[in-house]
């Protein structure tokens, strides 16, 4: 059974704020029954040098993943692992994780392409609890086995490939919420993460720069409504509004903002992202500060 | 080809000789050993780092070159290149500027950590050591 939504003033002003949870909040409830923590890092280590009692780790490199191809995991593969998690279809999911919640948003994103049903973030992720001092355990909890059910993936509403968006260009707004070095071009990767980088550096025409990080304030917790509306105030809330930065994991965080704290109503993060589209033979690119033209479809 | 010094040729098969979990166990064990920087270096590695940088601070003394003196630093919440860090200053801090530079770029393919940390975050071992190679070069 999932748990109650949190009623909370500060979230009120948000589109769906029963998909915020507190600190607070989550202290209080720890132990729910139905209630399942998730932590999903960037930092491989740090759920084992101390994480919030109670927490399953889901590390989205090595279980969300296919091995192979470069896929998300399907529907029996997500099955397996919510069992061997001891994650229940209709349990609430609070997921958590350092670096603003930048992966536990990602982490989010994939059980939503599951439409897994009551998915939420912590409003703060590991910094908010760790800055205030909360609990934090070592031990790795041993849920009993549950009984997920097999559930395709559906790709069609929050997920867009490459194709999709050089057929979007120009019809739709478009988001790229890598840092401005990436977008411009000056940058092919990100500082310290050569691997993954592209040949090619730039941004999909038509894109706005918007990096993803003016939406976490300074605490890792989400701004205010007031305040994002203004970061993302020029943008349709019912056009059909693509996100992307190099792999799909910082978009993810813009993605969570856009769709549920603003309420846009069709939200897709582009995964393939600029590791795909700066790599890939003869799509256009824009480099510099300007957005570009959409390319002609004539030719 | 190049060659590794016996202190980080010890710790490469250390990790070789473990799997899975295991690896990451001894990943946490390193990264709790990385030392604390001396005094005269704590105000230097407080400058702060730009988005998504891993916040490792690194100083290289060639005072000798004989014997070059490696100080890392990262925080507490940064374990994962804590630990890379920590490899590299058990594996190479007193070892000669030639032996340093003599280590193959790729040397932290042979730990077998794919398999647990993904390929895409053993960048920060050869961001490292490619940092400890160019500070060593441009002081020749």
């Amino acid at each position: 059974m999932p748990v109650p939504p949190e009623k909370n003033a500060a979230f009120a002003a948000y589109a769906h704020p029963e998909r915020l949870v507190s600190t607070e909040w989550l202290s209080a409830n720890l132990g729910a029954p139905g209630l399942k923590v998730v932590e999903s890092d960037e930092d491989v280590l740090v759920y084992d040098i101390g994480h919030i009692p109670g927490a399953i780790k889901i590390d989205w490199h090595l279980d969300l993943n296919d091995p192979v191809t470069r896929d998300y995991i399907d529907g029996q593969q997500f099955a397996d692992l919510m069992r061997r998690k001891g994650i229940n279809r209709d349990d609430t999911v609070v997921i958590y994780g350092d670096k603003s919640n930048w992966w536990a948003a990602y982490a989010m994103w994939v059980f939503t392409l599951f439409g897994h049903p009551d998915v939420r973030l912590l409003d703060g992720g590991r910094d908010a609890w760790i800055a205030e001092e909360r609990d934090m355990s070592f031990s790795v909890p041993q849920l009993p086995a549950a009984d997920y059910p097999v559930v395709a993936r559906d790709d069609s509403k929050i997920r867009a490939f490459r194709d999709q968006v050089l057929f979007h260009l120009g019809s739709g707004p478009l988001i790229d919420v890598r840092s401005p070095a990436e977008y411009t071009g000056e940058r092919t990767h990100m500082p310290d993460y050569p691997e993954e980088g592209a040949l090619r550096g730039g941004h999909i025409p038509t894109a706005a720069s918007i990096p993803w990080a003016k939406a976490a304030a300074n605490d890792s917790r989400f701004k205010s409504r007031t305040e994002l509306d203004a970061i993302y105030g020029d943008l349709d809330p019912n056009g059909n509004t693509i996100v992307y930065c190099r792999i799909g994991e910082r978009s993810s965080h813009t993605w969570f903002v856009l769709t549920y704290l603003l309420g846009f109503t069709d939200v897709r993060n582009y995964d393939g992202s600029w590791t795909e589209w700066g790599n890939t033979v003869r799509v256009p690119i824009a480099k510099g500060e300007e957005p570009g033209e959409a390319p002609s479809r004539a030719s | 080809m190049g060659s590794l010094p016996e202190s980080l040729g010890d710790i490469v098969e250390d990790f070789r000789s473990v799997d899975g979990q295991d690896k990451l166990q001894l990943l946490l064990e390193f990264s709790r050993e990385l030392p604390s920087l001396p005094p005269e270096l704590e105000e230097a590695a407080m400058e702060p780092v730009p988005e998504c940088q891993s916040p490792l601070f690194l100083a290289v003394d060639t005072t000798d070159r004989g014997s070059v003196r490696l100080h890392f630093s990262a925080p507490p919440e940064a374990p994962t290149t804590r630990g890379f860090a920590s490899i590299l200053h058990q594996g190479l801090d007193g070892q000669s500027a030639d032996a340093i530079l003599d280590v193959p770029d790729d040397f932290y393919a042979d730990l077998g950590l794919s398999s647990v940390v993904s390929p895409l975050r053993l960048r920060g071992m050869s961001a490292m050591l490619a940092r400890i190679k160019r500070k060593l070069r441009e002081k020749m």
